[in-house]
């Protein structure tokens, strides 16, 4: 990776922390201890399961946010502050900005994603008193998340790059919305003939499927994920968002920034 | 003070007073609108549409259905309600959203069985639960005795008993008792001894304490049925032998028929009442009993635990 990457990635990362993106932890943690405490004297036997779905939920709706809500802006904000030119009237090409943009996105996600995973271990440890072997999937649930964030880091720089921030946010929403429904459009393109099924097979593997990313239920209840499904879930995520990436770089090499 | 810190400090306590004065309002909100808040509605009772609107985190929306549904079980029990009807929906959609919760399949037919105040009154729907839990977790070993026990207790089914006792006898790591009880189904059906070692079973395997506490007290209450039962027959025999009833129990020690005066499950001695029959002492203590009450005696809305349950 270029120094000039790393730069525009380490900056991007010390942006969202002045952004007090880093804050949501303090209401990270309030929620899990919160819940930790809470559910033992309102249900029945559940801690263990909420600790994990609540906290594993909670790191990726939180990533989500902040993917999403930061990844619009990356692009916008440069253009609308005017910084973007001085950027540019450097030695950086555009792509770099991209791509350095991407990584200090995605590196203060993985960062917050890494404090969101001791408070849940943490509060896992309160709730059982103590670890389980088969806790170790919930590391495997967290790195999932993390790929998540990657896509949708990703996508959200791709609207970026020739969308106003609005639209942005409204696009990279949806998308991960229908991403989540991934599996069941699949379905329903199977059900159609002709040109529609065509279409339907088409937009069902164009979306991002994020339904294959969420093992939060089965490690929850202590069930082993193949390695299988690591590998190609890594590649998958891998591969689409540096599909996702290579769009938004192709839409702003040629976007008229005058 | 300067201008800027006075216009602080004015705010903060308008913050303040506004923030008690919208909570002192809305509790008297409360009280003009009784019950609306708890209203008993399920906004969206499809559980499929949940699923799909969960967005993949159904575990999570799971666990919430499961609180909901214990803490719905519990505020209606604890008002002694004879309908419980948002309970099945919402053990559906529990178990819907996530098939692999046992808890709930567990504890969830224990709510639905049992007649009302004990239970929702609806043995066939808890049944219907199980068979679920089984058809989706076939190697819990748990949900194939819940089965057999909601057989046996509520619908007195001892061939549907001992065909679930059966099926979970099977299973890996299955409780031994299983296997007994199947096999003791047909011979002993309908027997106390029966019903106090799937009590007993119930007590020993159960994690949670009022559980615990519930298969306690239906055991004291099995035994008291069973003295009750013996005793009565020993006045019974008594009766025939000398053409009276016994005044006291010493009249049966002094015929040589019982050993000192008989003592129930909490210590208390039992009454023998003039016209023969056995009476506990204190009958709201021993929650369950189908024998030794008063004439006319009504049970009270909540059974009484023994805090060493």
């Amino acid at each position: 990776m270029s120094a000039r990457i790393v730069h525009i990635a380490s900056n991007t990362f010390r942006e969202a922390v002045r952004d007090r993106v880093l804050y949501n932890l303090i209401a990270f943690a309030l929620l899990l201890s919160g819940a930790a405490i809470l559910v033992g004297q309102i249900s029945i036997d559940i801690e263990r399961l909420v600790v994990i779905n609540l906290g594993l939920t909670a790191v990726s709706m939180f990533g989500m946010v902040i993917a999403i809500f930061i990844g619009i802006g990356l692009v916008s904000k440069e253009i609308e502050k005017r910084t973007l030119y001085t950027v540019l009237s450097r030695p950086v090409r555009r792509w770099e900005f991209i791509v350095g943009k991407f990584f200090g996105l995605a590196g203060t996600l993985a960062v917050n994603t890494f404090f969101m995973a001791i408070g849940v271990f943490a509060a896992l440890l309160y709730v059982s008193h103590h670890f389980q072997k088969a806790d170790g999937w919930v590391l495997v649930a967290l790195y999932f998340i993390v790929l998540q964030f990657f896509i949708i880091t990703a996508l959200a720089l791709l609207f970026s790059s020739f969308s106003s921030p609005l639209l942005s946010a409204v696009f990279a929403f949806s998308l991960f919305v229908i991403g989540s429904f991934a599996e069941d459009l699949r379905g329903f393109a199977g059900m159609t003939h002709g040109i529609t099924r065509w279409l339907a097979t088409g937009a069902a593997y164009l979306v991002p499927n994020f339904s294959a990313l969420n093992v939060i239920s089965s490690v929850a209840h202590q069930q082993a994920v193949s390695g299988q499904l690591i590998l190609y879930n890594t590649a998958y995520a891998l591969i689409y968002a540096t599909m996702a990436l290579s769009g938004a770089v192709v839409v702003f090499e040629h976007r008229n920034l005058k | 003070m300067k201008a800027s810190r006075q216009i602080t400090v004015i705010f903060s306590i308008l913050l303040i007073a506004c923030l008690m004065g919208s909570v002192l309002l809305l509790r008297r909100l409360d009280q003009v609108r009784t019950g609306a808040t708890l209203e008993e509605v399920l906004y969206i009772s499809s559980p499929q549409a949940l699923k799909r609107m969960s967005l993949g985190y159904e575990g999570l929306l799971a666990d919430m259905y499961w609180t909901r549904a214990v803490q719905y079980f519990g505020g209606k029990h604890h008002e002694g309600a004879r309908h419980y009807d948002l309970l099945g929906p919402l053990l559906e959609i529990t178990t819907t959203l996530d098939p692999h919760l046992i808890v709930a399949y567990e504890y969830g037919s224990n709510f639905l069985a049992p007649p009302p105040p004990n239970g929702a009154g609806m043995p066939r729907r808890a049944i219907e639960l199980d068979e679920y839990g089984i058809r989706n977790n076939p190697n819990e070993w748990r949900l194939y005795y819940q089965e057999g026990f909601v057989y046996y207790m509520e619908l007195k089914d001892y061939a549907g008993a001992a065909d679930a006792f059966a099926r979970g006898a099977r299973v890996p790591n299955a409780h031994p008792f299983l296997r007994i009880m199947a096999g003791q189904m047909a011979e002993h059906a309908g027997d106390l001894q029966m019903a106090r070692m799937m009590w007993s079973t119930t007590y020993q395997t159960a994690q949670d304490k009022s559980i615990r506490a519930n298969a306690a007290a239906h055991l004291r209450a099995l035994q008291v049925d069973e003295d009750v039962t013996n005793l009565e027959a020993l006045v019974a025999r008594y009766r025939a032998k000398t053409g009276h009833l016994p005044a006291s129990f010493s009249d049966l020690e002094t015929a040589g028929m019982l050993r000192g005066v008989p003592v129930d499950p909490l210590g208390h001695p039992y009454k023998l009442m003039p016209d023969g029959r056995v009476e506990v002492r204190v009958p709201d203590d021993l929650p369950f009993i189908q024998k030794g009450t008063p004439p006319g005696y009504v049970p009270p809305l909540k059974p009484k635990f023994l805090p060493s349950d």
